[in-house]
């Protein structure tokens, strides 16, 4: 994922006002990195970076952290955001499928964001509507029984909705 | 140090600093105990390989001899049927998922997994186990050293060697089987402030980092 100079600004920025309200003790660094990810969306390098330099610890230890931890994102949130349901129930009806056919379509990895910000594809635990399954929620709705060819079909909707997407598109 | 203190391994009587870890100890004395992860220099060891084990009489379980201090009068034992056991399932979980490419690694014949399953009779391919091969990139950016994720063990000695002698660029990232020795960013070696002092090729003991021929 590519980050504009604005967006870069704006989490250095952003990481400096919060790194400025904790003292340096290393039990600080989870709370700083969620404040960090509620002000912006997302952990962008340039914060982990400031973040290692007010705690005096390796940036690639802050690396670690916020990969090892589910909360943390390290890109963008898409202007669409996929929630994909891997519960027991889901997972029994294919979820992983459903998983595989999103990221075929959308040509990211789970986490990831589009190179065009459109969506953002994330895993999360049961969405508490297990007779559905597999489900996955777009944004706020809720998408039950799902199946490879939805997949297609939703995004070609979606496309058909937003006909500019495909000029902005560069070549 | 204060007086040395006498303990018993393998009916072997040693002199050991207390305090120290049986595993120093054993291994100074000519007692080879396997291990990967253990550092000598170690404040709190991670203690993550599970390759160490050992009986301690009055203890009820085998422990770990890298978090295990030595105390006056201990009489340890190296090898049981529930050691062994433990080692071998350890050893075979490592050698599930390590890519064993013997004849054109680097560590042949210098490799520590070749010595733990020579020194324990163990089996380099996991008989009860499938092979998982991570099918990661190999990178060969950096000018001296080059970086195979598909044969490290996750011991840690390459962080340590980096932080100790280098430019202090790797780090551990993600978890589970995704768990990998990394860069920030998970960038390039070459591309991640790394000096080449190959610290960590000298101290990766399976040849997950290696120096480039």
């Amino acid at each position: 994922m590519i980050l504009t100079e604005e967006e870069k600004r704006e989490a250095v920025e952003k990481s400096r006002k919060i790194l400025s309200r904790h003292d340096s003790s290393k039990g600080s660094l989870i709370p700083v990195l969620q404040e960090v990810q509620s002000a912006l969306g997302y952990v962008p390098p340039d914060a982990m970076q400031e973040v290692a330099g007010h705690f005096n610890i390796p940036s690639v230890d802050v690396y670690g952290v916020v990969t090892f931890y589910n909360q943390f994102r390290l890109t963008p949130p898409g202007k669409n955001q996929v929630k994909l349901c891997m519960g027991t129930a889901c997972h029994m009806r294919g979820a992983g499928i459903i998983m595989e056919s999103w990221e075929r379509v959308l040509s990211i990895k789970v986490g990831e964001t589009t190179l065009d910000r459109e969506f953002s594809l994330e895993r999360v635990a049961c969405v508490g509507c297990c007779t559905l399954a597999p489900v996955a929620v777009v944004n706020e709705t809720v998408h039950g029984k799902m199946t490879p060819t939805k997949v297609d079909g939703m995004l070609f909707s979606h496309r058909l909705a937003n006909p500019q997407q495909k000029e902005d598109k560069p070549e | 140090m204060g007086d040395k203190v006498k303990i018993t391994i393998d009916g072997k009587e040693i002199a050991a600093v207390p305090g120290e870890k049986i595993l120093w100890a054993a291994l100074d004395n000519g007692i080879y105990i396997p291990h990967l992860c253990a550092g000598r220099d170690d404040h709190s060891p991670l203690a993550s390989c599970r390759l160490c084990f050992v009986e301690i009489e009055g203890y009820a379980h085998p422990v770990p001899s890298c978090t295990q201090e030595v105390s006056g009068g201990m009489v340890i034992t190296t090898r049981s049927e529930r050691v062994d056991r433990i080692i071998g399932t350890g050893f075979e979980l490592i050698m599930s998922n390590h890519r064993t490419d013997c004849r054109a690694c680097p560590r042949n014949h210098s490799c520590e997994l070749q010595k733990i399953a020579r020194e324990r009779k163990l089996k380099l391919k996991p008989a009860r186990l499938p092979r998982l091969d991570r099918d990661l990139p190999v990178d060969g950016s950096a000018a001296k050293i080059k970086y195979d994720p598909n044969k490290c063990v996750l011991c840690g000695h390459c962080i340590r060697a980096c932080r100790e002698k280098g430019a202090g660029v790797l780090g551990f990232a993600r978890r589970g089987f995704e768990r990998a020795v990394t860069t920030f960013n998970g960038s390039p070696l070459g591309e991640s402030g790394c000096n080449n002092c190959t610290a960590c090729a000298l101290a990766c003991p399976v040849g997950a980092l290696a120096l480039k021929e």
